[in-house]
């Protein structure tokens, strides 16, 4: 039977390195099958989280040969034949051990998000072609793959000041509501860090989910943040007119 | 948070576990924006050479009479073709990925420059001001049509010469490139919550569609755009120099 070679992070906070593993290849198997293996036969305190292994649950991201993946859903007849497949925790999260790291920062961020909030006194209906564009956001699985490419959180280490890919899609999802009324441009600007985000579009090519994070979500995101905050002729006219951010 | 990263602390430039040809495309968008950046440059110092009856060079258009600007005329006439391409949302890709390197590409380490700012410091603050480019490039539109209307005279005559197609081609283009805006996506209709609350605003969610549908290839436009722009240009400035001669289809 073929054989796959491995290098696998075997680690955790103190340090560690790539260790080499051999796994009998079956057709139609992915990297999260290879790592089962060899934790079910060489290495049973081997650290990987995975839940649905159907791409769904966004819990197995790693980096497969450098590239932010999930490995229940790369396929190992998809990478090249004959090379070792280097297997490594996501770089921009702290590691907790070997495959596993640390992405509740995530949720801290998630929690600073103006939520959902209806219009008062609304009539409860809205066609399909009003969220459209929204339901391409809800797809979104939070496996942070996005968040790990994103060079301003990966390689500059600006989460004190930015919220990330995946955050910036949440709230494109509902400051495009049709139902919503609050106005988080404001938000964007100085909680989120918009401006950091300077559209190199890594995010859109990792996202599992096909989500175009960058054309769809953020660059729309700017150009309302441009509405409220950039925009001298709009400031006049809101000058004169009385009206408000937003409207 | 917690430090980040095992690994980042261990970044340098180009540090990567990425196995494919990363540097490629950064490479080849260096090297086309500087041959067509390059060539631009060029034709615009020139001068001359610019015009072929009722043919005119994109890169002229539209013909200002400056008697006080001792320079080529396309070094005023280009600025706000230029202002639109360089604060373009494509076109900062492009060079920030190609030039600034940062990053470079995907996952792939970066250089070590101190704190990042991104588009937040001046001048790259100033891309806020895109829809501004936007609106000297869609007014620039009536020149360059207005071109492509002139190109199909010759002494008073309508016909079709290679050159009359040449420079449909620029303008045709350039105006896929300029509806296709990412500003003018937002403009259009993209602003909006909701599509089907009033008349108005469901007239806009069928222009917001097509200029959606344009927009997913921008990226195309920006480049076939330039090329043509550029060809354009040295087609009339080989008829205005005489080495070649403009062939006539009709
Ligand atoms: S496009 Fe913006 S958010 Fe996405 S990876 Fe690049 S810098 Fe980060
Ligand atoms: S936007 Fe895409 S890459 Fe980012 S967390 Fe959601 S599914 Fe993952
Ligand atoms: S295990 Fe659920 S996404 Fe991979
Ligand atoms: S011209 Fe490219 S985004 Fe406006």
């Amino acid at each position: 039977m073929p054989e796959a070679v491995l290098h696998v992070y075997r680690g955790d906070a103190s340090g560690g390195g790539l260790k080499e593993y051999r796994v009998p290849l079956e057709e139609g198997m992915v990297v999260l099958d290879a790592i089962h293996h060899i934790q079910g036969h060489q290495a049973p305190d081997l650290a990987v989280r995975w839940n649905c292994k159907a791409a769904k649950c966004g819990s197995c991201s790693a980096e497969v040969n450098g590239k932010p993946k999930l490995l229940c859903k790369t396929r190992m007849d998809a990478l090249p034949p004959g090379q070792p497949v280097v297997v490594q925790p996501l770089k921009a999260f702290p590691i907790v051990k070997d495959l596993v790291t640390d992405v509740q920062w995530n949720y801290e961020v998630n929690k600073r998000i103006p939520p959902f909030t209806p219009k008062p006194n609304a009539e409860w209906r809205w066609k399909q072609e009003d969220v459209d564009r929204v339901q391409e956001f809800r797809k979104c699985i939070e496996c942070f793959l996005c968040q790990d490419v994103c060079h301003v959180l990966r390689s500059h280490g600006r989460t004190d000041a930015f919220a990330g890919p995946r955050f910036l899609v949440r709230v494109a999802g509902l400051e495009m509501h049709p139902m919503d009324a609050l106005n988080r441009t404001k938000f964007l600007k100085e909680d989120a860090g918009i401006g950091l985000c300077n559209i190199t579009k890594c995010c859109t090519e990792v996202c599992p989910e096909d989500i175009t994070i960058t054309d769809n979500a953020i660059i729309p995101l700017k150009e309302r943040v441009v509405d409220d905050h950039y925009d001298p002729v709009r400031m006049l006219v809101r000058l004169v007119t009385g009206k408000k951010k937003g409207e | 948070m917690a430090e980040t990263a095992h690994a980042a602390s261990r970044e340098h430039f180009g540090s990567t576990s990425r196995r494919d040809s990363w540097w490629l495309a950064p490479g080849l968008v260096a090297a086309g924006l500087l041959l067509l950046g390059g060539y631009a440059t060029w034709a615009a110092l020139q001068g001359t050479h610019f015009e072929f009856g009722r043919y005119l060079s994109p890169l002229y258009s539209p013909k200002i009479a400056a008697p006080w600007w001792p320079l080529s005329p396309a070094l005023l006439i280009l600025i706000p073709p230029l202002l639109f391409r360089s604060t373009c949302y494509y076109y900062r890709k492009a060079y920030y990925r190609a030039f600034f390197l940062d990053p470079v590409a995907c996952a792939v380490g970066e250089l070590n420059r101190g704190k990042y700012t991104g588009e937040t410091g001046f001048p790259f603050v100033l891309q806020n001001l895109h829809r501004f480019a936007f609106y000297l490039a869609f007014l620039w539109l009536f020149f360059l049509w207005h071109d492509v209307w002139d190109a199909f005279w010759f002494d008073g005559r309508f016909g079709v010469g290679l050159g009359t197609l040449v420079i449909l081609a620029s303008t045709g283009t350039l105006t896929l490139y300029t509806f296709s805006c990412h500003s003018f996506r937002h403009l259009v209709g993209g602003k909006l919550d909701c599509f089907s609350c009033t008349a108005a605003a469901r007239g806009r969610h069928g222009a917001w569609l097509g200029v959606s549908a344009l927009n997913e290839h921008h990226m195309g436009f920006a480049w076939i755009s330039l090329v043509s722009v550029c060809f354009a240009d040295f087609y009339v400035r080989l008829l205005s120099m005489g080495v070649f001669h403009d062939v006539r289809l009709l």
